[in-house]
């Protein structure tokens, strides 16, 4: 197979695009969907401060790779969540990648700033670790974003994981979820700004930018994740898209160009039900917020909300 | 051919040449769902794999439920 931009040996295959592309070329392709991304949805202006979700894996590494590559003034975000060795090893690839680009990273630590881990909390909270997980992900990334002035939290969502949430979603025709649906969620009202550069790029291009650019990623799944409802919702997607390439990308930019102006109405109603959460700040629709609710089941300390380690 | 699996790690034998393509389709994996990397160099699914190579199959799907 030939590099369908300069006709050198192909090492990566992008059925969608029916392409084949040499390493100097994927890797300007990923940074050229990323900038269309941008630019497509708005997502930033050149003298933004972006921070970005840092996992250790290779959707958020790869995108701070891109934004840096990019002139964005990014940051990093990492959250270590107590999960043994897993947390251990992807906050190495985390911090090594922050050294060798000397670029910033931020660090919370669950177990030590807020007294819990994802394991054991999640059990005591009675939530699914992967739920717990991502409740605390996104009150912290957004508290971090707010105290540190950036103008946009950037996570590493990509053209798979989005295909997969909107599946879901459908499954149970989730209104408010579908309203939600955006490559941006705009700031306001106690909400950062939030992006999703990666929307044009899937799964398997991000691990291959990363093999390509030499990032090192934990390729080892997260241990709490096996089974998850997203993963399967994935498998599934993969097994039509494997017959015919394409269909994600169309299910998924279909939804958002004729469907999401559709439901947007639901999310923005929601909003006019928020109020500041006594116990962080944080906007709610309940009389606490559902991460104070967690840390307090999982006997943990929110001492730290409000200031915020970032 | 030594064949280097993930999640669980794990590794396979298995006679060579073949094709990419080929490999995949006899371990049952869907391709959208992998690399395939042979001696730290990606390669794409119409490569010839030699008798002797070692090949890494790498899952790309990740992500919890958030």
């Amino acid at each position: 197979m030939k590099c369908r931009v300069c006709r050198a040996p192909a090492v990566v295959e992008v059925r969608r695009h029916n392409a084949g592309f040499c390493p100097g070329c994927f890797v300007k392709h990923c940074s050229d969907q990323v900038a269309r991304a941008i630019e497509q949805y708005d997502m930033l202006q050149p003298e933004d401060r972006v921070l970005v979700a840092v996992s250790g894996g290779k959707d958020s590494l790869a995108l701070w790779d891109l934004l840096l590559r990019l002139g964005y003034r990014a940051d990093g975000l990492y959250i270590g969540l107590g999960i043994g060795s897993y947390s251990d090893e992807s906050g190495a690839y985390a911090r090594a990648f922050a050294e060798a680009r000397q670029a910033r990273l931020v660090e919370i630590d669950l177990p030590a700033d807020f007294g819990y881990d994802i394991p054991s909390g999640s059990v005591a909270a009675r939530r699914a670790p992967c739920s717990a997980c991502g409740l605390s992900k996104r009150h912290l990334f957004n508290q971090a974003a707010r105290d540190g002035g950036y103008d946009a939290v950037a996570t590493g969502h990509n053209l798979d994981d989005e295909a997969a949430v909107l599946f879901g979603n459908v499954l149970r025709w989730d209104l408010a979820y579908l309203g939600r649906q955006h490559p941006v969620l705009p700031g306001g009202g106690g909400f950062a700004r939030k992006i999703k550069p990666l929307i044009r790029l899937g799964e398997r291009e991000m691990a291959a930018y990363c093999v390509l650019q030499g990032i090192d990623y934990i390729v080892e799944e997260c241990p709490m994740a096996e089974g998850n409802r997203h993963l399967g919702y994935k498998a599934a997607l993969n097994d039509v898209e494997v017959s015919s390439p394409g269909s994600k990308a169309a299910f998924l930019f279909g939804f958002l160009d004729r469907v999401a102006p559709l439901v947007q109405g639901t999310a923005e109603a929601e909003r006019e039900g928020l109020h500041p959460c006594p116990g962080c700040g944080s906007p709610t629709v309940s009389e606490v917020c559902a991460f104070c609710k967690l840390v307090e089941r999982a006997g943990g300390s929110n001492a730290a909300s409000g200031s915020g380690p970032g | 051919m030594k064949i280097l699996l993930r999640n669980p790690r794990r590794e396979l034998d298995l006679p060579g040449p073949m094709v990419v393509s080929a490999l995949l389709a006899r371990l049952e994996i869907n391709r959208e769902s992998v690399l395939v990397i042979v001696d730290g160099t990606l390669v794409t699914g119409d490569a010839r794999l030699a008798d002797d190579a070692t090949v890494e199959v790498r899952p790309v799907i990740s992500g919890g439920a958030a």
